[in-house]
């Protein structure tokens, strides 16, 4: 049971960063509340969560033979999380029963996570690295979470290549970005970013976007194929995150490395 | 989150902490019914109430009693209460609604919609010990009563109560505390949230009668100038079937004190007046109770860390019997939503799971009070033009099976985006 997991961990949960000034924990807490209030700078993070978290526990359960409607379905998988940002796919996914480490390539983040997973009473490995760092690491994860990153990254293959190479032989990938169309660049970059103020101006560059032909074929360079795709689509009168056939905009994949 | 021993200030010693997932305050029909949703589902949960759940459970006969609607009759057998509740429970077939000395009246016959009755007439107190000894079964929940939350703190990280009872204090900690405590709900009071509250100037006056014909289990809504006065069928004596009904006499707030005062066969002659005689000769039985009746409504049902259910949410006038079947409600989209985010590894309290059952329920128990209130005064006078109205109405609605379907499905509870356990689902 998750709860009984919650209280396994919070004798294990790692403690706040003893090395920082009393100043910073305060500009980290304030931090971790803005990244963690679902109506503040991260709402629109909060509010594709639900949906991205089914895609990725109704997927992980049917590769790994589980019930995803188990209070643990995730029980005992080995999973990484790239650009866990401030934890808002780690800490689900560690309720759900994973063994769960989050890295991401700013150091706030990393305080922030580790603040707010302590709070929480999960035991989370959050790291300030990136995963090109974890060479020794070849070859260890059930499965790494790829999500919302790529759009991001400089060297798209660099960087497929060193998640990929993370994931044992068997194991699995859930990617998900954002397709460079017409219709992205109308909605998510103009649409989000300049008419509706969801994100910040300047939180993306269209041009990064990546198809999703594109992300299938720099995955299978790495022995990752994709299996399955799924739009994530809003709905406003419902004003929910639905997932979707339509992979115009956002959208999400699973893969199985070979 | 540490445990800690401490004193409290009376000097008393304060026992470990409890850790729990949910606290439900208020353990009447509505709490106990969502402690059991999230119970059989293996949340853990801790439940906080005022009464003493063994006083009054073996008492007699009151005379209280409830109308399940069949979505909620859903609920019950979803969540293994009705087992205890069926022998007992009043089908309700057909519902007849007149007026007055009105030739015209509605019928609606459960037929038309399908093989189901309406709802159920069920005794309060029946439902309270089936309740009381499911919740006994199931290990997840936690009985804190007769006690009282003390304190509250509802933060972003979490919730801590404490909680005194007849052994002293405990401190509680919690991802999510649920306000189930009633129509003076202390919860949503302190919590800050504003009620918008009127009296209807009426009462609502509860007895029981045994009638010399069966009533053939047909509910018989009369709408007379002081206000709507119901017949609902119970269940009665097992050995005869058929011959006893719940009243339901809405009455001129300053005459009800009044009837409540009359001796026994002045109370009986008045209702025999109202109640007339198509069930042969009728005796009232049990005790008596009179209810001021008032509508009221939460400004919000949520607030940080907190989600207000049943009456705490709404009070609304018992004229089409909706008051605990619009509570049934709020505990299955809420118990929807909870279990929906648990599965996905959510924070059960955070505020994206409380923005989605509030948006489920806001829509509905509006529409609900608005027509309850509607009803009442459309119906609870005597003027002239309205009652022309209101017979041309009934006619038209009958003459109407879209319409006439429409209502039908409303009182049955079928209408609307229903949640899972009253869809015959799986919570």
């Amino acid at each position: 049971m998750a709860q009984a997991a919650m209280k396994k961990n919070r004798k294990n949960a790692s403690p706040a960063p003893s090395t920082a000034s009393p100043d910073e924990i305060a500009r980290f807490t304030a931090m971790a509340e803005a990244w963690w209030d679902p109506k503040g700078d991260f709402a629109p993070l909060h509010n594709i969560n639900p949906v991205r978290l089914e895609f990725i526990r109704d997927h992980l359960a049917r590769h790994f033979d589980r019930d995803p409607m188990d209070a643990n379905p995730l029980d005992g998988l080995d999973i990484i999380d790239i650009g866990c940002g401030g934890g808002l796919l780690a800490e689900p996914m560690r309720r759900l029963g994973a063994t769960i480490t989050g890295i991401d390539a700013g150091q706030k983040n990393i305080e922030v996570a580790r603040l707010h997973a302590d709070q929480s009473g999960l035991d989370i490995d959050y790291r300030h690295q990136l995963p090109e760092d974890l060479g020794s690491e070849k070859g260890r994860y059930d499965v790494v979470l790829n999500m919302e990153v790529v759009e991001h990254v400089a060297d798209l293959d660099g960087f497929l290549g060193a998640a990929a190479g993370l994931i044992r032989p068997g194991g699995a990938m859930v990617a998900s970005t954002l397709n460079r169309t017409l219709k992205s660049l109308a909605l998510a970059k103009i649409g989000a970013e300049y008419v509706l103020r969801w994100l910040p101006v300047g939180t993306h560059d269209w041009r990064k976007f990546v198809r999703p032909s594109e992300l299938a074929a720099g995955l299978k360079d790495h022995g990752v194929e994709i299996t399955d795709l799924k739009g994530m689509t809003y709905a406003p009168i419902e004003r929910d995150w639905r997932l979707s056939q339509n992979l115009d905009v956002n959208y999400l994949a699973f893969g199985v490395k070979r | 989150m540490t445990i800690r021993k401490k004193k409290s200030p009376s000097g008393q010693s304060v026992t470990s902490p409890l850790d729990t997932e949910i606290l439900i305050i208020g353990g009447g029909m509505v709490g106990a019914t969502l402690a059991t949703a999230f119970g059989q589902s293996g949340v853990d949960v801790c439940v906080v109430d005022t009464q003493d759940p063994l006083d009054g459970l073996d008492a007699g006969f009151d005379g209280r009693a409830s109308a399940i609607a069949l979505a909620s009759q859903r609920v019950l057998v979803a969540l293994n209460i009705w087992p205890a509740l069926h022998p007992g429970a009043a089908p309700i077939k057909d519902i007849r609604v007149s007026e007055g000395s009105s030739p015209f009246f509605l019928h609606y016959d459960h037929r038309d919609t399908g093989d189901e009755p309406f709802g159920y007439m069920v005794e309060n107190r029946k439902l309270r010990k089936a309740l009381f000894h499911r919740l006994q079964g199931l290990a997840p929940v936690h009985v804190m009563a007769p006690a009282s939350v003390t304190a509250l703190d509802r933060r972003a990280g979490g919730v801590t109560a404490e909680v005194t009872g007849v052994h002293g204090k405990t401190e509680i900690n919690a991802r999510l505390v649920i306000g189930a405590d009633g129509r003076a709900s202390k919860t949503r009071d302190d919590a800050g949230i504003r009620l918008t509250r009127w009296s209807y100037q009426q009462a609502g006056i509860v007895c029981t009668v045994t009638h010399e014909r069966s009533h053939d289990f047909v509910a018989n809504e009369h709408f007379l100038a002081a206000g709507p006065f119901a017949i609902l069928p119970l269940m009665g004596d097992p050995d005869r079937p058929g011959h006893c009904s719940s009243l339901v006499w809405t009455e001129r707030a300053d005459l009800a004190p009044s009837i409540m005062a009359l001796d026994d066969a002045s109370f009986q002659a008045e209702l025999e007046h109202r109640f007339g005689d198509f069930l042969g000769a009728i005796e009232v039985v049990g005790p008596k109770w009179s209810y001021p009746l008032s509508l009221q409504v939460a400004e919000t049902t949520i607030g940080e860390r907190l989600a207000l259910v049943g009456d705490a949410a709404h009070g609304m006038h018992p004229i089409a019997g909706q008051g605990l079947n619009m509570g049934l409600r709020d505990v299955a989209a809420l118990a929807e939503v909870v279990l929906d985010a648990r599965r996905l590894g959510l924070d059960i309290g955070n505020a994206v799971t409380l923005d989605r059952y509030q948006r489920w329920r806001r829509f509905d128990n509006t529409l609900m009070l608005a027509m309850t209130d509607g009803l009442n005064r459309l119906f609870s006078n005597n003027i002239r033009p309205l009652r022309l109205v209101r017979d041309l109405g009934m006619a038209a609605v009958n003459a109407m099976p879209p319409l006439k379907k429409f209502f039908m499905r409303h009182a049955m509870g079928l209408a609307g985006d229903l949640p899972r356990l009253m869809r015959n689902q799986p919570l």
